[in-house]
């Protein structure tokens, strides 16, 4: 069991996500950053929809209360074992009474993955542990919460350790992109702004969904409403771009004039407010 | 007979498809994308896929890892043809949805009123008179896009949303009314309250309305809302099958 000490800004247990209840309206979710929180899986010889915790920002301040294996990845302070510097992306002991923290540093993206061997135990509603409400009870962890997992006391550490976690999946301002279904809707000048513009992050960016800014001259007319998924960019009537993040709503009503690659939704979760973004068209064939 | 539609296919994104319809809200297309989705559900195995709708589209999301779309439109065009002409109201449920018209609750039902100068007993009248069709379910858990508003009821959405709706509320929004399932933020005017249950996510399915299911609102006063809301029938009323 994991005692949170401090929840950081806004920590969640995430997993692959909530697939196939979709067109009851219920979002997809699952951790933000597929790649990082898949590489921790990985490296632990987990299955890739075992729940981590998803952290925000700020990293927690915990203590494991059983024996454990964990592996840190993604982009926030440096990590702290027992107070002792510790590495990211790589397989870490756990003894009982162990603490995990992270240092008072300018985080490096934006979000941080925390998995342990056979992943957290906590609630599964509509098969799946990510954290949503009003589906799941909690949508946050707090101060004082206890988090389950299986101890696991095995002395041989694994298997995986060879794994090279890849950085440069994250560098750069470029999202890749497909045209959207309302992409022919656009006129070239719209076009020509949208693929050489340099776009920055607003401060509105969450799970849900990351607006940037400047807003575009837009002439397009709301949609009647359609199936929207994460990585969907919607332009709104009064301008602003949207980019559907995990939690997104199933359908929406503005035209989706590009779609993320898996890729870029990815490298967009490690981005926060002020960072630049890039559209780059890729056709498909 | 069918009509056959000229369909669009579009690659959206790796993993999903979308076919889109000729863009209107009509019952003869929510027909056709029903009889659709019901051959392509069919067409694959279980889990492999999922279908989602809109007014005049339905996106296939495939949870495979990897997924030639080309092949996979070649394959759903087929599937057109092959569809099952089974009227979609074979199966088509009717539910009774009670809703308190109190002024308590329909925050906006005065307001409402004077601005479209119909008497709160007519807009009243005309919301429950009314059998709606349920097209799809998204926005929010349990959220159902409802067709079938009269159209002296049509009102376009607030300027500046209100932050808080709460959970049950009935609203008027542009051409739609519709129930929050949840508390929401939103923009529509707030006219009445279920207490009927929306979305649960402990029940499977956790939303008991499907797409083509026809839908009205009954009016009850405070008294019967407060029992109703205390008592096990927060869960809605079938009231009988449609032939």
């Amino acid at each position: 069991m994991l005692k949170i000490i401090h929840p950081g800004v806004y920590s969640t247990i995430q997993d692959f996500g909530r697939y196939g209840y979709r067109s009851y309206g219920v979002p997809l979710s699952g951790a933000m950053d597929q790649y990082s929180s898949q590489f921790a899986n990985l490296i632990l010889g987990n299955d890739k929809n075992d729940a981590v915790l998803e952290m925000t920002m700020t990293g927690i301040t915990a203590e494991f209360l059983a024996p454990t294996i964990i592996a840190v990845t993604g982009g926030l302070s440096p990590l702290l074992i027992n107070d002792e510097p510790a590495s990211y992306h790589h397989p870490l002991k756990i003894c009982e009474g162990d603490r995990i923290s992270f240092k008072k540093d300018r985080p490096k993206g934006c979000r941080a993955y925390l998995a342990l061997k056979g992943g957290f135990d906590s609630e599964v509603k509509l098969e799946s542990r990510s954290m949503f409400t009003p589906v799941t009870n909690a949508f946050k962890i707090d101060k004082g919460d206890i988090l389950g997992y299986k101890p696991w006391s095995n002395e041989k550490i694994n298997i995986n350790s060879k794994l090279k976690y890849n950085e440069e999946l994250f560098q750069g301002d470029n999202l890749a992109v497909f045209p959207g279904p309302e992409f022919h809707l656009l006129n070239d000048t719209q076009r020509h702004m949208l693929q050489h513009k340099v776009f920055k992050v607003s401060s509105l960016n969450d799970r849900m969904a990351y607006q940037i800014k400047p807003r575009l001259k837009n002439c397009l007319q709301s949609i009647l409403s359609a199936p929207v998924m994460p990585g969907t960019v919607q332009l709104t009537p009064d301008g602003n771009l949207v980019i559907l993040m995990r939690d997104a709503q199933t359908t929406g009503g503005y035209p989706r004039i590009f779609q993320l690659t898996e890729e870029s939704i990815n490298k967009l979760a490690q981005k926060t407010v002020n960072h630049k973004v890039r559209f780059k068209i890729v056709f498909s064939t | 007979m069918n009509t056959n539609f000229s369909l669009k296919y579009f690659k959206f994104g790796t993993h999903a498809i979308s076919i889109q319809w000729p863009e209107e809200i009509s019952e003869v297309t929510l027909c056709d994308i029903l009889q659709f989705k019901n051959k392509i559900e069919t067409s694959y195995p279980n889990a492999a896929i999922e279908c989602v709708q809109g007014f005049s589209e339905l996106v296939i999301y495939y949870h495979l890892d990897t997924i030639d779309l080309k092949d996979e439109i070649e394959f759903l065009k087929i599937q057109y043809d092959k569809r099952s002409p089974n009227n979609m109201r074979d199966k088509a449920q009717l539910w009774e949805i009670p809703v308190c018209y109190d002024l308590e609750y329909g925050k906006d039902l005065e307001a409402f009123s004077k601005a479209k100068q119909l008497p709160i007993e007519e807009v009243i009248r005309l919301h429950t008179e009314t059998t709606y069709t349920i097209y799809f379910t998204g926005f929010l858990p349990g959220f159902l896009y409802l067709g079938g508003l009269p159209p002296q009821l049509f009102k376009d959405r607030k300027q500046t949303p209100n932050l808080n709706i709460s959970k049950g509320s009935v609203g008027i929004g542009g051409k739609q009314t519709g129930i929050y399932p949840q508390q929401s933020p939103g923009g529509w005017h707030i006219i009445g309250k279920t207490p009927v249950s929306f979305f649960n996510s402990q029940h499977h399915p956790p939303s008991v309305f499907k797409s083509g299911d026809r839908l009205r609102f009954k009016a009850v006063d405070k008294a019967s809302y407060l029992e109703l809301e205390t008592t096990r029938s927060r869960r809605p009323q079938l009231i009988k099958y449609q032939e």
